[in-house]
């Protein structure tokens, strides 16, 4: 039996004007868990977060926290806090005031809240010193430690995140996804985290859940997302994608719509059939798509033409044009590189474990 | 190269400096230098003789420094318990209505400050205005208002209104509203978000609204005079008296430098303890 969940959204709906921001959002968050909401920008994830710390209302719905109904108790009263896409420090104080005030509004003697303060800069590895440090006089990295401190301190059932990463630069935000994987592994907290990064909710979440026009589209485990997605939304949301638009067919199981897919043996008997007449997408992740050398085979086959290819660091990311004109992606670790030059002439294979079938058509329709 | 530059800027700013400091400062020297002189003489034989504070002390001159300090420091307070809910309004609420409000406060100051005054006497005195319709509809009257010390603050309060709303809105209005937000969510109230963070934020603005109110108010005479028909005497009418009629020029002088480090020890205090840069819109 599952546990009761920590937060319960039931039909949350949030409209402004006639603009209906979120469509009914059901979740069950568990205690414990990291769940990250990603989704691309107005997919209604920010208004969603808003509403869950409580500095919004809902239009309709409710918002249970361990079965309590919190729809209309305002952010003040709600034993969740939020680190701000801003941070929101407050300029006016120093690092350990900052980090105190939750707890001065508590009524926590000022012994005690140094006290915790020190252990949290401790927890954070911040010096010691920058208790009496300047917000201002802070770099980004030490602003987010300050932010994600002073939450701790509040001690929230649920620590909410929208987007603090956001602001950074690349190496630092890499440190800091780990950083805080790693302070959800010590602290036990429940953190729900909302970004528009598939990367950082890859890194650090236990479930994520995408979101795409006030919807949920998909929750599940990043591997689960990764590799079978629901659909082409949330496939081409997840990286970069091979799709191909495919239809049922007699022998082989299925048959691509436009350019033609070698298929070796039966779709179906490989677990990725239609029935004749239905579509499908047939999706594949470029790290799966092999160059055949001659007398190699796989599963699925197209043949195409290497038309350019870019060096991402450990790997590189050829593209390779195929019948219908349109540029299918490959990636290779530099070890397993392809050796020939663009105009040459390629065979693609990839084998059916590695795909995966969507039951959506290119219009979305199933 | 850098050096050179730093050497034409000051000597460009050579000129203007001379004249600001010939312009501002040789009146004050003069001011001291009168301050100290003897009572109703132009001479400098007796320089320095203090019996211009002797008499400040004794015949009561100091009654109408602290009245003018007093009636400014709670006319400050009064402007600003009055302009801090209509600042936060202009600041974060209102939006465009923030535009009509600012023009309509700004086209009061294209009045005379004297003008607007004895308007508000018409408007106050018995059978004026308001006494006049109010015994035209019941039959009888009541005293006029006027010539007490509560219509002199009144006074006070309506000239200097825009200095303190201005300043005050412009400080809150640099209160980051994440800020506020985020106090909430770690579970502040109201009137703690206020404390903690909303005052202190705005800061800057508080400080220059109330020091203009208070320096212009501690310099005020004609609320004093017109609205309050000189029940009491604010310090600047003391000092015109003592340059004019008095011809007492080291005793106008004498007050004249009271007031100067009064008000200037208070500014230099007050402005010392905000960042202006941030009000000005440079740092942060």
């Amino acid at each position: 039996m599952t546990p009761d969940p920590i937060l319960r959204l039931d039909g949350i709906v949030k409209r402004f004007g006639n603009f209906t921001a979120l469509h009914g959002i059901d979740l069950d968050i568990t205690e414990g868990e990291f769940l990250t909401i990603v989704g691309p920008s107005g997919s209604g994830k920010s208004t969603l977060i808003r509403l869950l710390v409580g500095m919004d209302e809902v239009t309709s719905g409710s918002i249970r926290l361990r079965g309590q109904e919190v729809q209309d108790t305002p952010a003040n009263q709600r034993p969740t806090c939020m680190v701000f896409q801003s941070l929101a420090l407050f300029p006016h104080m120093s690092v350990g005031q900052n980090i105190e005030f939750p707890l001065k509004i508590q009524g926590v003697t000022v012994s005690e809240r140094k006290a915790r303060a020190l252990e949290l800069l401790e927890m954070l590895r911040l010096p010691v010193s920058y208790y009496d440090k300047r917000i201002t006089q802070c770099s980004g990295g030490e602003k987010q430690r300050v932010a994600l401190a002073r939450a701790l301190a509040f001690d929230p059932e649920i620590l909410f995140f929208d987007e603090p990463l956001s602001a950074l630069d690349y190496r630092l935000r890499k440190t800091l996804e780990k950083e805080l994987k790693d302070l959800h592994n010590r602290t036990g907290k429940t953190f729900v985290y909302i970004t528009h990064s598939l990367e950082e909710a890859m890194v650090m979440s236990d479930r994520i859940a995408i979101m795409n026009e006030g919807r949920f589209v998909q929750i599940a485990v990043a591997d689960e997302i990764y590799g079978a997605p629901v659909s082409r939304f949330v496939a081409e949301f997840m990286g970069e994608v091979n799709l191909f638009e495919v239809r049922g067919a007699q022998t082989t199981g299925l048959m691509a719509q436009d350019l033609q897919i070698h298929v070796n043996g039966n779709a179906a008997d490989m677990g990725l059939g239609l029935d004749p007449g239905q579509v499908g997408t047939l999706m594949v992740r470029p790290e799966y798509v092999r160059f055949l050398p001659p007398g190699e085979t796989a599963d699925f086959i197209i043949s195409g033409v290497m038309h350019a290819d870019y060096a991402l660091g450990s790997r590189i990311q050829y593209e390779v044009k195929v019948a219908d004109g349109r540029l299918l992606t490959v990636e290779k670790l530099r070890e397993d590189r392809f050796t020939g030059a663009p105009g040459d002439k390629v065979m693609l294979g990839f084998d059916a474990e590695s795909a995966h079938l969507i039951h959506e058509g290119a219009d979305g329709k199933i | 190269m850098e050096k050179s530059d730093s050497r034409l800027g000051f000597l460009s700013a050579l000129p203007l400096g001379l004249v600001l400091v010939l312009s501002f400062l040789a009146p004050l020297l003069v001011i001291a230098l009168f301050a100290v002189m003897p009572q109703k003489v132009f001479s400098l034989a007796n320089t320095p003789d203090f019996s211009s504070f002797a008499v400040i002390l004794s015949q009561g001159y100091y009654k109408s420094l602290l009245w003018s300090l007093g009636m400014a420091a709670v006319s400050t307070v009064m402007l600003f318990l009055i302009c801090w809910p209509l600042a936060y309004g202009m600041a974060k609420v209102f939006n465009r209505f923030t535009l009509i409000l600012t023009i309509a406060v700004v086209m009061t100051l294209f009045v005379s400050e004297n003008i607007r005054l004895f308007g508000w006497v018409l408007t106050l005195m018995k059978g004026g205005l308001f006494e006049g319709y109010f015994r035209y509809f019941f039959g009888f009257g009541y005293d006029s208002p006027l010539y007490n010390v509560p219509v002199i603050i009144f006074g006070l309060v309506y000239v200097y209104f825009p200095f303190m709303l201005f300043p005050l809105a412009q400080g809150i209005s640099m209160v980051p509203d994440d800020a506020r937000q985020a106090a909430a969510d770690l579970g502040a109230s109201r009137w703690r978000i206020l404390w903690e963070i909303d005052l202190p934020l705005a800061a800057p603005g508080i400080v220059v609204g109330s020091l203009l109110s208070f320096v212009l108010a501690a310099g005020a005479v004609a609320e004093s005079k017109i609205l309050g028909g000189q029940v009491v005497i604010a310090i600047s009418d003391d000092i015109e008296t003592a340059f004019t009629f008095g011809q007492n020029w080291p005793l106008g002088a004498a007050l004249s430098l009271i007031l100067i480090m009064i008000i200037g020890g208070l500014a230099i205090y007050g402005v010392s303890r905000v960042d202006l840069d941030a009000i000005m819109g440079r740092k942060r």
